[in-house]
């Protein structure tokens, strides 16, 4: 199959975020039933520019500029997906989202079950989220550990713009309700994607750089923290394998547990809040399934559990710097 | 108070035509009758924002045998719910609907199973109005694989997706804004049908109410809201609730109609009413003026914050049963043994249901983990432990 990449840099001239909004037009113009919804994402064009142009494009019964209530409107979009429509709703912060944590949880996640599995609900929940350039601390939170325990929806996280594209498009396509989490300082990101038609799996973790000393298992903006503390450890002679595990939940432990089985040492490195965040749950799960297999205890970076601070440099002493996981590779490599 | 059409007969003819049909037993069987007949609602409509349905509505023998059929099998069912749960054959809540059976099927009467319904957790005889069984009702009540939903909802979450009945949601107004997506599916695929989304007045001061009642007022969604307003949200009475129970005028620029709701005539003609408002002018509010028998559910005694002799005397003056036997009997269209024969037709329908619903086993332990996600993902849900990565998508 011969790849065609194309150069986003191109794409930019549309001033559209283009991995995000391609996949999103792609879709809606392979499926009339997928439509999206959220405030200002038709005119404005979405907050992020994600929704550029599919307004114009698709017109206002299928792009929605809905007033300022997340709790009904994410509802709405829950209602219409159980008549089969495939409604993308977006929370212009995830942080907003938590006005709508009942209906995410109760009838988003749980309507297919306590119907007997009568109702789908084929809807992707979306929106930025993370410790964005000191937007103060109602603007910069993670979701992903309130959502995590939420049984039947899936969650995964895009960081580059392949596989934003790739897990835009299987969300919509999934049957099952999707959060897909994006980050506020990755919409700027370059990169050459394929002009063909492609889906990333929403249960598959990718592997970014093979090795053979340590496993550091990452997610959305931590993964170039973690690439840029990778360079470094190279220099001091580590051979780190990273991982990007993308799907949130479920866990890819196929993938993960193979790279255990190969290095025996584990570090997470993640944006999350240190009590009951992603890392905890992968923490506990690795443990459970490979403890025969580390010859050291699962060490997990995460945010310090503080409200993220409005000044500079308290914020960044919140989230992971390269400089702590080069130590904390070194510490777990002795 | 009824004008009839039947009255034009002196009722020495009607008395003879009587006794010489029984006689040569060439009656016309009464329940496929459907010559008209036009009855005036118990009270006139108020309206807010609109002009008010007519007080006269129009029906027919055929329909109003059915009615009460239809509540006389719902109000039975709900006491055989009743014994079920002292026997503790049924756990957790059990939300009755008795006392307020002419809602549901009044409003069955004015739509077509292409509306959508959706309504909260006292949805045991919405279901059975939207074609539901009685032996899916108990057999869900009791935790069994026949019922609707394979035992796992439960008495607050009945669906029939058959039926476009929505269910059947546990938390207070969190419904409403489903309700009003699924008036926007059928605006997006623009079919021509409405949603009716019901709630009570506890859940009137949700503000995801007014969220979505603005959002649908905004996109003329045929959205019809519907306040069955049974004066109690629980154990606390409406006017120590809300500051202005005059529900039907929430909406403020969105029409409402307060209505009888123990009158399944004006029931249905408010929502056939409302159907072709909303399918014109965009959402419209219905308040339907209620009772219930029961306590709020099971746990709760029902007397704590009212007197008995209020709700006896609703029953005495109000009942929505004794209201269409009153009619049925004062046009002749049957005799008091009539009525009482299908009552105990339906009494055994009720029991038969039960015991079948008795012998429906348990559901297999494998149930415990289907239906988390929708099959064909290759995910089968053991916590976030999962060894297969595969999966393809369309």
């Amino acid at each position: 199959m011969q790849l065609q990449p194309k150069l986003i840099a191109l794409q930019l001239l549309h001033l559209r975020n283009p991995a995000l909004g391609e996949g999103l037009e792609e879709e809606m113009e392979r499926d009339p039933r997928v439509c999206v919804m959220g405030e200002d994402v038709g005119h404005y064009g979405g907050s992020y520019k994600v929704t550029k142009g599919l307004a114009t494009k698709f017109g206002d019964l299928r792009v929605l500029d809905t007033p300022i209530a997340e709790n009904s409107f994410t509802g709405m979009g829950i209602g219409a997906a159980m008549t089969g429509l495939r409604p993308v709703v977006e929370g212009m912060n995830m942080g907003f989202l938590l006005l709508a944590f009942n209906q995410i949880s109760n009838n988003c996640g749980m309507l297919h079950y306590t119907s007997g599995g009568q109702f789908t609900i084929p809807i992707v929940i979306r929106g930025p989220g993370g410790v964005g350039r000191q937007l103060g601390a109602e603007h910069s939170q993670r979701l992903e550990s309130y959502f995590q325990s939420i049984p039947g929806i899936q969650m995964v996280a895009c960081s580059t713009p392949y596989n934003a594209k790739g897990l835009m498009k299987a969300a919509i396509r999934s049957e099952n309700p999707v959060i897909l989490f994006e980050h506020v300082l990755l919409y700027n990101l370059k990169e050459r994607i394929p002009d063909e038609d492609y889906i990333c799996n929403l249960e598959e973790a990718e592997l970014v750089r093979p090795g053979e000393d340590i496993t550091i298992l990452t997610y959305s903006r931590m993964r170039y923290h973690v690439m840029q503390a990778a360079k470094t450890l190279v220099n001091k002679g580590y051979d780190p394998e990273v991982i990007d595990i993308r799907s949130l939940k479920p866990f890819d432990l196929y993938t993960i547990g193979n790279s255990v089985k190969k290095t025996h040492r584990v570090l997470i490195v993640e944006e999350c809040m240190r009590t009951g965040g992603i890392g905890a749950s992968l923490t506990a799960a690795i443990t459970e399934n490979f403890h025969d297999y580390l010859d050291a205890p699962v060490m997990c970076l995460s945010s310090q559990d503080v409200p993220t601070p409005y000044a500079g440099t308290l914020e960044e002493w919140t989230v992971v710097q390269p400089a702590q996981i080069v130590t904390a590779v070194e510490q777990l490599c002795q | 108070m009824a004008l009839s059409r039947l009255n034009c007969f002196s009722s020495r003819s009607a008395n003879l035509l009587k006794t010489l049909s029984s006689a040569i037993s060439l009656r016309r069987p009464i329940s496929t009758d459907t010559t008209p007949i036009i009855v005036e609602t118990s009270v006139p409509f108020t309206s807010h924002q609109c002009e008010a349905p007519s007080r006269s509505v129009e029906t027919n023998p055929k329909e109003l045998l059915t009615f009460f059929r239809d509540m006389a099998l719902m109000r039975r069912m709900e006491i055989a719910a009743d014994s079920l749960y002292k026997a503790k054959l049924i756990r957790g809540f059990c939300h009755l609907y008795d006392g307020q059976e002419a809602v549901a099927v009044g409003m069955e009467a004015a739509i077509t199973k292409k509306d959508c319904i959706i309504t909260a957790y006292r949805d045991h005889c919405t279901f059975v109005a939207r074609g539901g069984t009685l032996l899916e009702v108990f057999a869900e009540l009791m935790g069994r694989q026949a019922g609707c939903s394979r035992g796992k909802g439960g008495s607050m979450h009945f669906y029939k997706k058959d039926s476009n009945f929505y269910g059947g949601h546990g938390i207070v107004g969190a419904q409403v804004p489903l309700g009003c997506g699924l008036a926007f599916a059928q605006k997006y695929s623009k079919d021509e049908n409405v949603s009716f989304a019901l709630y009570g007045d506890g859940a009137a001061n949700q503000g995801q109410l007014f969220e979505a009642l603005n959002i649908s007022a905004l996109w003329d969604l045929p959205a019809i809201l519907v306040c069955e307003n049974n004066h109690y949200g629980m154990g606390t009475a409406e006017w120590r609730a809300a500051k202005s129970p005059a529900y039907y005028k929430r909406g403020d620029y969105v029409p409402g109609l307060k209505v009888d709701g123990m009158d399944a005539l004006a029931v249905k003609q408010a929502c056939k009413f409302a159907k072709e408002h909303a399918l014109k002018n965009g959402p419209i509010i219905l308040e339907m003026d209620t009772y219930r028998y029961h306590g709020h559910s099971m746990s709760d005694p029902g007397s704590t914050y009212r007197t008995r002799d209020e709700i006896s005397g609703v029953r005495q003056e109000r009942d929505p049963i004794e209201r269409i036997r009153k009619l049925i009997l004062s046009h002749d269209l049957a005799t008091e043994k009539d009525l009482k024969d299908i009552e105990k037709e339906v009494r055994k329908e009720v029991d038969d249901a039960i015991a079948q619903a008795k012998e429906s086993p348990m559901p297999e332990p494998s149930e415990l983990f289907t239906n988390v996600y929708v099959k064909g993902l290759g995910v089968e849900s053991f916590g976030a432990d999962r060894k297969e990565v595969r999966a393809t998508l369309p």
